[in-house]
């Protein structure tokens, strides 16, 4: 098949960046859309123009390097699919396909395709954890955990950190991000001595990095490639509010 | 004159672990806080070697390519992680994973090394749970545990198919919890390329910060390699694309011993190659062999669809040669017994290569929920690839090169040759010997980090209390960073007309072919020509565009294939060496006549290790394996 790509063109952070559009012929439907950019970037290389940068490792779903934004989608038409899983077989022939950054306050333009994440990270540091030293722990079965709960708090556990729901909210709002990880915790006994202190810890983190609050459009649900459920917002709304009301103090 | 010493403590096997634990030195916590320590690599070893050394007050730098530490490639394993806790009262027990090791290994792994990462796999599991590591439960709340290949006992931890993604999360959040409490410093999209020897210490690493070009110059008193294996060195693998030998060839450039460096485990249960264009093997986990069976058709070139082929027609070709293990035999068996049915004739598929991994009798007998709740991500990503819905149809899957048992040579202490610098997970050669066993990894790389290195690092540290910062003006950082820039330069000025990666791809053709599954002498000579040959065309004619400053991926490309070729020379030279077959290793000339590997201990229970001296000729070093405890058998699977 052959498609038109516009593709978003930046230097580095301080480049204004611009559209660029390219006329790609014979792309294979069974190719990823990382395999069409590889092809893409073969092209350019062998024209002497520098390739498109993009963020990728294990193009297969779960490390969460890749994140495009697709024909005005995080990680593009395909619901529950990482940037790397896309297959051509869903675009058309003669297409044109828009490829751009995560477009977020709290993710700066690093270069073309990649943006800085590691807000994202500052979010874990602030609270993303349960405070167990190496060699303090005892016999893994010492605590029985309702199945229930334990599967809920891996459903929450399956985000790859992409970014994606950041890119897909119109306030780029982190809520999913962090509602997942406060949930994945919290749902467990291990995690509960610190739930107040966490939740509190992590919302504020949040808005302190700029992400923007949520007004529960939810497009960040849809987009999300690991089907990570907007529900654990809803939970973590209530968890953040008897915190305050508790007033276990935040130190 | 290097001289190979393992230090593997004396006495009886159960004990050597933990009196030499209690032998070693430590260091007071007012002195930990004066002592640097770099670990490069962020995965199931590095993350966890690095929160725990931050745990106990040392200042701790870590290093990884990737934008955050989250991302190593550990995140893909699917599986499972292994422990020795008989929950399932089925007999285990330490010394059965140790033996289940050993034997797995083909023999040729170090018996006291083993025998402690069986030993610490149950505190791995236990730090794990308390650290919230959501691993599947029972119904009654308890653990629940499954089988993996080449095993009798149910002993592997699992979290849906999302094991590595779990117990990485974990690390990382330990991690990241030091990373706020100031003990540890993170430096993310950093290349590590060259370690930094001064007076015969491992004293830093030079780094090219990914984003801005920069050279940098990093100090410790002590630096671990965490770096993870170099499957990529086939193009095609199981390895995430950025995974990469260069750390590790360049502290094996700078004196470490490098060991075993032909040991590549082949993982039978890869989507199969589909395409030209393909960057990629995705694996399917081998816990599918739980309840997959493995077939082909017993008619030659047979093009039907599978599922018009009937039962009588079909050859369960690893439960009819291997009736006591059946499906869930070890990895290298499996791999071997695919290739063997594709070469001849029975293969699935267009292209012949492949062989059918079936579910329906396990989705009659079971219902299709019960797979689902078991492996529902993995069929999800079969389908999104294949486009093939493994509900309704077998799977075809082939072998893929995935997990290198040979790395850098260390001692009981993992440390390598040059003092001071540790290697741990998968990038050390210590424990999995010629084959590694299912969801073992995972095991020794948060075994390593969390339970191993914090005690053998301490008592090496133990005599650098008096040795002040270590100062990152030293003529030896310059020179480092002169070789460095020098090579980046090299690489930029050849300006021919091919890239980075086309070159790659040729190499792992090469490799695939000659130094692959099945291997001879004959072949392993000219699979040596031909990677001299692309090595020179590649210093030719490789074109990177682009400039060393600033974020430049095909640098970055241009870097690593560049070591590619020198580790793939020394694959080839590793395994013409060794005149037997033993686990992943299957040398062509030497097997029985029903085509099991032949072993020879009496010439080649040793572990090569091989010293840098210059990149074609280099000096092999042998440390022989004295097995005290297990009897030398040959691996019967029948
Ligand atoms: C698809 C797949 C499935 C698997 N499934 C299982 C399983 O179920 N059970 C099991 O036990 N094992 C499994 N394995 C094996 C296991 O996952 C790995 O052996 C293990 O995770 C390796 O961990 P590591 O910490 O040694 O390295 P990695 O996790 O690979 O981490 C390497 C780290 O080093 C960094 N790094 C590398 N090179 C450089 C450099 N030059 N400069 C700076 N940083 C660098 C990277 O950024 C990364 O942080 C699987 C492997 C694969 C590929
Ligand atoms: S590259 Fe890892 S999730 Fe896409």
């Amino acid at each position: 098949m052959d498609i038109k790509l516009k593709i978003w063109r930046q230097k580095d952070a301080a480049d204004k960046g611009k559209f660029e559009t390219y006329d790609l012929k014979e792309v294979s439907p069974e190719m990823s859309f990382l395999e069409m950019m590889d092809y893409l970037n073969s092209k350019l290389i062998s024209e002497g123009k520098e390739p498109v940068a993009f963020d990728h490792d294990c193009r297969e779903g779960i490390c969460g390097s890749c994140g495009i934004y697709i024909n005005g989608r995080p990680h593009g038409p395909e619901r529950g699919t990482t940037t790397c899983e896309l297959r051509m077989r869903f675009f058309k022939n003669n297409e044109t396909i828009v490829v751009e950054p995560w477009r977020s306050r709290a993710f700066p333009v690093i270069k073309d395709l990649i943006v800085d994440r590691t807000s994202l990270d500052e979010i874990i540091k602030a609270g993303g954890f349960i405070s167990v030293d190496t060699g303090s722990a005892k016999d893994a079965n010492c605590i029985p955990i309702p199945k229930n709960n334990s599967d809920k708090a891996f459903d929450a556990a399956v985000c790859v950190g992409c970014g994606a729901c950041v890119a897909a909210c119109k306030n780029s709002s982190a809520m999913l991000f962090v509602a997942a990880k406060v949930a994945q915790m919290g749902l467990l006994p291990q995690g509960k001595v610190e739930a107040s202190i966490r939740v509190q810890k992590m919302v504020e983190k949040m808005d302190e990095l700029g992400f923007g609050f949520c007004s529960n459009i939810l497009a960040c649900e849809y987009d999300c490639p690991k089907h990570v459920s907007s529900e654990f917002i809803a939970k973590m709304n209530r968890d953040f509010f008897s915190s305050k009301v508790c007033k276990q103090k935040v130190i | 004159m290097i001289k190979l010493d393992s230090k593997i403590p004396p006495g009886p096997l159960a004990n050597k672990w933990s009196d030499y634990k209690s032998s070693l030195r430590l260091v007071n916590p007012a002195n930990k806080k004066k002592l640097e320590i770099i670990v490069v690599g962020t995965g199931l070893a590095g993350a966890s070697a690095a929160s725990s050394l931050g745990e106990l007050g040392y200042n701790v730098k870590v290093f990884c390519f990737q934008d955050s530490p989250r991302r190593a490639h550990s995140v893909a394993a699917q599986g499972g992680i292994n422990a020795a806790k008989n929950y399932k009262n089925d007999g285990d027990s330490i010394y059965r994973l140790f033996v289940d090791m050993v034997k797995g290994g083909d023999y040729r792994a170090r018996e006291a090394n083993v025998y402690r990462a069986a030993e610490v796999s149950n505190s791995v599991i236990d730090h794990y749970t308390a650290i919230g590591v959501p691993f599947a439960r029972d119904y009654g709340g308890l653990l629940d545990t499954r089988s993996f290949g080449g095993v009798q006992v149910s002993r592997t931890f699992y979290a849906k198919g999302q094991t590595g993604q779990q117990c990485l999360l974990g690390s990382y959040s330990a991690l990241c919890r030091q990373i706020s409490k100031g003990t540890v410093k993170m430096f993310p999209r950093r290349d590590m390329l060259d370690v930094v020897v001064v007076d015969g210490k491992a004293r830093g690493i030079i780094t090219r910060n990914l984003i801005t070009g920069e050279i940098e110059r990093h100090s410790a008193h002590a630096v671990v390699l965490a770096t993870g294996g170099y499957g990529t060195v086939f193009y095609l693998s199981t390895l995430a694309l950025g995974s990469n030998a260069s750390a590790a060839w360049s502290a094996y450039k700078q004196g470490a011993l490098f060991a075993n460096p032909s040991f590549i485990q082949i993982h039978p249960t890869s989507i199969p190659v589909l395409n030209d264009y393909q960057s990629k093997l995705t694996l399917m986990s081998e816990s599918l062999r739980n309840d997959g069976r493995v077939w082909v058709s017993k008619v030659e070139k047979d093009k039907r669809h599978p599922n018009d082929i009937s039962e009588e027609e079909r050859d369960y070709y690893l439960e009819r040669r291997y009736p006591a293990f059946g499906n869930l035999v070890p990895r290298d068996v499996a791999s071997r017994a695919a290739k063997e049915r594709c070469d001849a004739g029975f293969g699935a598929g267009d292209t012949g290569l492949s062989v059918y991994l079936d579910f329906s009798q396990a989705i009659a007998k079971q219902g299709q929920k019960a797979i689902e709740n078991k492996y529902g991500n993995l069929f999800e990503m079969y389908e999104k690839i294949t486009g093939v819905n493994p509900y309704k149809e077998p799977m075809r899957i082939y072998p893929a090169g995935h997990y290198t048992m040979g790395g850098l040579w260390v001692d009981y202490n993992l440390m390598t040759t040059i003092p001071g610098l540790f290697a741990i997970g998968e990038a050390n050669f210590s424990d999995h010997g010629a084959n590694r066993l299912g969801a073992s990894s995972l095991m020794q790389c948060a075994g390593d980090g969390f339970f191993i290195i914090p005690y053998t690092i301490t008592d090496y540290l133990s005599d650098e209390i008096k040795t002040p910062k270590i100062p990152t003006d030293k003529d030896e950082f310059a020179v480092a960073e002169k070789r460095v820039r020098e090579r980046i330069e090299k690489i930029l000025n050849v300006n021919g007309a091919k890239t980075a990666s086309s070159f790659h791809k040729r190499l792992g053709k090469i490799l695939w072919d000659y130094c692959g599954m099945i291997r001879n002498a004959e072949g392993l000579k000219k699979g040596l020509e031909l990677v001299d040959e692309l090595e020179a065309e590649f210093w030719k004619s490789v074109k990177v565009t682009g400039t060393k400053d600033g974020l430049n991926q095909e640098l970055e490309k241009a870097l690593r294939v560049a070591d590619f070729f020198e580790i793939g020379k020394l694959m080839c030279i590793d395994a013409l060496n060794r005149d037997e077959s033993c686990g992943a290793h299957f040398r062509e000339e030497y097997q029985t006549p029903q085509g099991e590997a032949m072993r020879n201990d009496e010439k080649f229970a040793f572990v090569a290790a091989w010293e840098y001296k210059g990149s074609n000729s280099p000096e092999l070093h042998k440390e022989e394996l004295k097995y005290e405890f297990v009897q030398l058998k040959a691996r019967d699977y029948k």
